[in-house]
């Protein structure tokens, strides 16, 4: 549904949802997330309900994944590097065991 | 102690910087994101090919000697920084290098957000506002196919054209704005026309937009997005007849409102300005708002463009500095200029007004606070009770309270109050905002490094 314009340049492995994925290295995370195909982000505490980026500058915090443990990251706000992991968000965030 | 702390890199922010060092300000800039440029100018210092420069256009281009300029400017620059706290003392900040900041004056420079463009189905994947699809451009390159493009607004007739650019196929237009729009526009029409050039660059997005084969529907009225779990399909009404588009991409806009929030939590006067249906922070000519310690520049303070955001900052700088105690004279080409930049805006607020049942929906099922994902008939049967305004109606149903701290709500829910009771907007008020303005970690308040933040690693007493 999403397509880039152009070829990505450079492509980096990242780890979503237990799986290894080639991202554009230094790309927006939440556009490469969705230019991958990754939906949904996160499902809503309330109802559980699937949801993805709606703003993509930080306003609607539709688009929480966790990164590297951390949960509630702003995907809009954070770009794509070698290594990092990345997963869907279910329901509130956990507090650190 | 820093002379001056600059939140937002957008055109204000970047303007203020640049001109408050030149004054010799000492000036810190603070901004979410990871490089320089605000949404207006996002990305902008970052490599580009020609045929992204062609489909972003000039007017976006426009801003890569301002960001460059900031880059040279000697403020100190902490991207990626979440300011969560602000204060007469100063403020207090999130991600690398975060802390408090002592500064003597705070200029709020963070701009404007979309409108929330409440319809069922809104909350879908698939659904993203205009903004959102020229931020994935200006990011990364990317489109989605067979879009719908739904609403009413100079950006949405830019993105769609910058969509066309882009080779990019479009599979429906749906215009919101209400017929008699431009009729009831014309009494502030001579005024706009100060600004011909403005005017002219709407009208040929237009005459693109019409031109081009994308159908192209009018005066449309009742929204409905529907899917299970994803959009599939979009309904309206146009010319009288329903109609059912398939599609699994549609961008919403109904124009932009300030980002209310910061200034709102610190407490300073906001007032309804009705001829923008938002809510905007109390300020003079310079910026100065009801706080003597806070200053405000740019679409934050009332919208009015990238070009006068900047003239804004410019002047704010100026008059930070005098505050400052520097001997600085008022440059009235500056004021003069910005009044020429903002001399279409009472026409275009008017000509496109989103409709009363866009502003307030009217179906029970559209979802209103989606965070916490409370619906319209909630808000009816919560005003049935005897509820009486926003805040009361946290305690009802947590409407408000949910991460985004009702910057995707707060707009609707005040107009559904005011549809429901009869009183204005302005007599409604809207939600109490406290800081934290962004959601933080106890462990980031109470001043831990985020290394200690794990329990093991706590000292004990």
């Amino acid at each position: 549904m999403f397509r880039p314009l152009e070829p990505a340049v450079q492509t980096v492995t990242v780890t979503l949802d237990g799986q290894p994925v080639q991202l554009p290295e230094g790309q927006n995370l939440a556009s490469a997330l969705l230019t991958a195909g990754f939906t949904p982000f996160r499902t809503t505490p309330v109802s559980g309900a699937p949801r993805v980026p709606y703003c993509m500058m930080g306003v609607c915090f539709d688009c929480l994944v966790v990164i590297d443990g951390a949960p509630n990251r702003q995907s809009c706000l954070e770009l794509v590097r070698e290594g990092m992991t990345i997963a869907r968000q279910q329901g509130a965030a956990g507090v650190a065991a | 102690m820093i002379d001056l702390a600059i939140i937002g890199a957008g055109p204000a922010g970047l303007s203020a910087a640049i001109e408050a060092r030149k004054l010799g300000l000492s000036v810190t800039l603070l901004d979410e994101q990871p490089t320089p440029g605000g949404q207006i100018y996002r990305n902008i210092t970052l490599p580009r090919s020609p045929r992204s420069e062609a489909v972003l256009g000039p007017d976006y281009t426009a801003g890569r000697p301002l960001a460059e300029a900031f880059l040279a400017s000697g403020a100190t620059y902490q991207p990626r920084a979440t300011v969560w706290q602000i204060g007469p003392e100063g403020l207090s900040f999130t991600g690398p290098g975060g802390g408090d900041l002592a500064v003597k004056r705070i200029l709020v420079a963070t701009g404007a957000m979309e409108r929330p463009f409440a319809v069922p189905g809104w909350t879908l994947p698939g659904v993203m506002t205009a903004g959102a699809a020229q931020i994935l451009l200006k990011t990364s390159g990317v489109v989605a196919e067979d879009a719908v493009f739904i609403g009413s607004g100079p950006l949405l007739y830019l993105v769609a054209c910058q969509y066309l650019a882009a080779g990019a196929r479009i599979a429906a237009i749906l215009d919101t704005t209400p017929p008699g729009a431009l009729r009831a526009a014309l009494p502030d029409l001579p005024a706009a026309l100060r600004q011909p050039g403005l005017l002219w660059k709407g009208a040929k997005l237009l005459a693109r937009l019409r031109t081009s084969r994308v159908p192209f529907y009018r005066g449309v009225t009742d929204v409905v997005l529907e899917g299970e779990g994803a959009l599939s399909a979009v309904r309206w009404r146009a010319g009288g007849r329903d109609h059912a588009l398939a599609t699994k991409a549609a961008f919403l806009h109904h124009g932009v409102i300030p980002n209310p929030n910061m200034t709102m939590a610190a407490r300073a006067a906001h007032h309804w300005d009705g001829a923008q249906a938002a809510w905007v922070v109390d300020r003079d000519a310079a910026g100065r708002t009801s706080l003597p310690w806070l200053w405000v520049a740019g679409d934050g303070g009332g919208i009015a463009g990238a070009k006068a955001a900047a003239l804004s900052g410019q002047i704010a700088a100026e008059a930070l500095a005098r505050d400052l105690g520097r001997a600085v004279p008022e440059d009235r080409a500056l004021r003069r200029a910005l009044r020429a930049e903002t001399a279409a805006r009472p026409f275009l607020d008017r000509l496109y007004r989103p409709a009363p049942a866009f502003l307030a929906p009217k179906r029970d099922e559209t979802i209103l606070c989606r965070c916490e994902e409370v619906t319209r008939g909630a808000l009816a049967k919560a005003v049935a009770e005897g509820c009486p305004g926003p805040n009361q109606f946290k305690a009802f149903t947590r409407a408000g309270m949910g991460p985004c701290q009702g910057r995707m709500c707060g707009a609707t829910i005040t107009q559904v109050f005011a549809d429901l009771t009869g009183q204005s907007p302005a007599e409604i008020g809207y939600y109490r905002i406290r800081m934290p303005v962004k959601p933080v970690t106890l462990a980031e308040i109470a001043g831990l490094p985020a290394a200690l933040a794990s329990k093991s690693e706590v000292p004990q007493p």
